[in-house]
């Protein structure tokens, strides 16, 4: 169900909302080339939401985390929303012990509670799964 | 080693060995004596300490190590050195009273060497040797019981670290870290990790931090709690910080740290009031009902 990518992440469509993860070997160059793709999915298919898994992560440097900042600020700009779902606790704990603090960047604890907060509601339960991000 | 220090070992050797239910007893009365003890040591203990010590000094005697080493080479008199003065350091006697205690069997060993020989000289050089022998012994004795206490210390900080730092959950999806004492960079570090494995394993959405029974908030403990709750965002929580006392309200506002970002209750009750509201749904303003 997922199609090979160059970067080795899948970029998944639901709906106008684009899911994707990122995985624990990620150098600076695949961090370019996911914010290339990603970006040129965003504007050619006019999503409106991005989701990006980010539990398989291991460790954030100062390098991703800029990169995820800059991914929304882009995103915004192309009129979409991007969620960062599932850092792990070490994660937090480092990125705030460095300084960063994914200024802009919204979180959600899980990927369904992302989902949610991008209007992909469950059945019975209300809006509203969304964490907002580090200070904004 | 010159002849005569051969000598005055093979006489002390001879004393200890035929004299030693008597300096035992001398080292125990002179202890008990000079009131070194500070703490409930009974007779029959110092008495089992004085033993082993003495049957430790004849082998000692027996090596070839100079009279400075033999205390720190012979592993028994070590052995027995050291374990008198951990004993004395856990039932709290002061480190004075402790190598003092120690120092006393000099007198003790002289007084039986005394009975031996009235030779002045042979006495002289005896005494020599004994203080050599024994200062050191002293010294091990000193030093044993500064790490007894050290590790005494370390033990109950490491206790006092597992006690202070319970992540409770309130309700669903929310969760409360009580604190208490004083906060510094390894408890927060403690305090930290718990909580965001917690919130990763309830899958929580609301962190309360409660400070009730925090005494004093510096710049240093600000700082801390700011990291806390921007990692408990990073994770994709909220946090709330309750029991916040009127005078480090006060004392917050003095220093000028900014707290503003972070959602502040009086009281865990409120704040859990407050958290219940945030998972309850924001409302019809979406996201922004949930702003603090």
């Amino acid at each position: 169900m997922t199609q090979p990518r160059p970067v080795g992440v899948p970029i998944l469509r639901l709906g106008d909302v684009l899911v994707t993860g990122l995985l624990n070997e990620l150098d600076d160059r695949a961090a370019i080339a996911f914010t290339e793709e990603l970006t040129a999915r965003i504007s050619a298919e006019g999503a409106r939401g991005v989701l990006i898994d980010i539990s398989r992560l291991e460790i954030i440097d100062s390098f991703v985390a800029r990169t995820l900042m800059e991914l929304t600020t882009v995103s915004r700009l192309l009129g979409a929303r991007v969620i960062v779902a599932g850092m792990r606790p070490p994660v937090a704990i480092t990125l705030v012990e460095l300084g960063i603090e994914l200024v802009g960047v919204e979180t959600a604890l899980n990927p369904e509670q992302g989902l949610a907060a991008l209007g992909w509601r469950q059945a019975q339960e209300p809006l509203g799964g969304s964490r907002r991000g580090a200070a904004r | 080693m010159s002849t005569s220090e051969a000598a005055v070992r093979e006489q002390l050797t001879r004393a200890l060995q035929e004299r030693d239910e008597e300096i035992a007893d001398r080292w125990v009365a002179l202890q008990l004596e000079q009131a070194l003890l500070g703490t409930d040591i009974s007779e029959a203990e110092l008495r089992e300490e004085a033993d082993s010590l003495i049957d430790a000094l004849v082998p000692g005697l027996e090596s070839d190590a100079p009279a400075e080493r033999v205390v720190t080479s012979h592993p028994g008199l070590h052995q027995a050195v050291v374990g008198l003065s951990l004993r004395r350091a856990r039932s709290g006697a002061t480190p004075t009273a402790t190598s003092l205690a120690v120092l006393a069997l000099k007198e003790a060993l002289l007084k039986a060497v005394q009975r031996e020989t009235r030779d002045a000289e042979e006495l002289f050089a005896t005494a020599v040797f004994i203080n050599r022998l024994l200062d050191v012994a002293g010294a091990l004795s000193f030093e044993t019981y500064v790490e007894g206490r050290e590790e005494i210390i370390r033990r109950q900080s490491q206790q006092l670290m597992e006690l202070s730092t319970p992540v409770v959950r309130l309700w669903k999806q929310v969760l409360a870290v009580p604190l208490i004492g004083t906060l510094d960079t390894a408890r927060t570090q403690i305090v930290m990790e718990n909580l965001l494995q917690a919130i990763q394993d309830h899958e929580a959405l609301v962190a309360i931090i409660d400070i009730t029974g925090v005494s004093t908030v510096d710049t240093a403990v600000a700082q801390h709690l700011m990291q806390t709750v921007n990692a408990v965002r990073l994770m994709g929580a909220d946090c709330v910080i309750s029991g916040i006392q009127p005078s480090i309200a006060q004392t917050i506002a003095q220093l000028g740290i900014d707290l503003s970002t972070i959602l502040t209750r009086a009281t865990l009750a409120d704040a859990l009031a407050a958290a219940i509201k945030l998972i309850d749904g924001p409302g019809p303003g979406g996201d922004e009902g949930e702003s603090r």
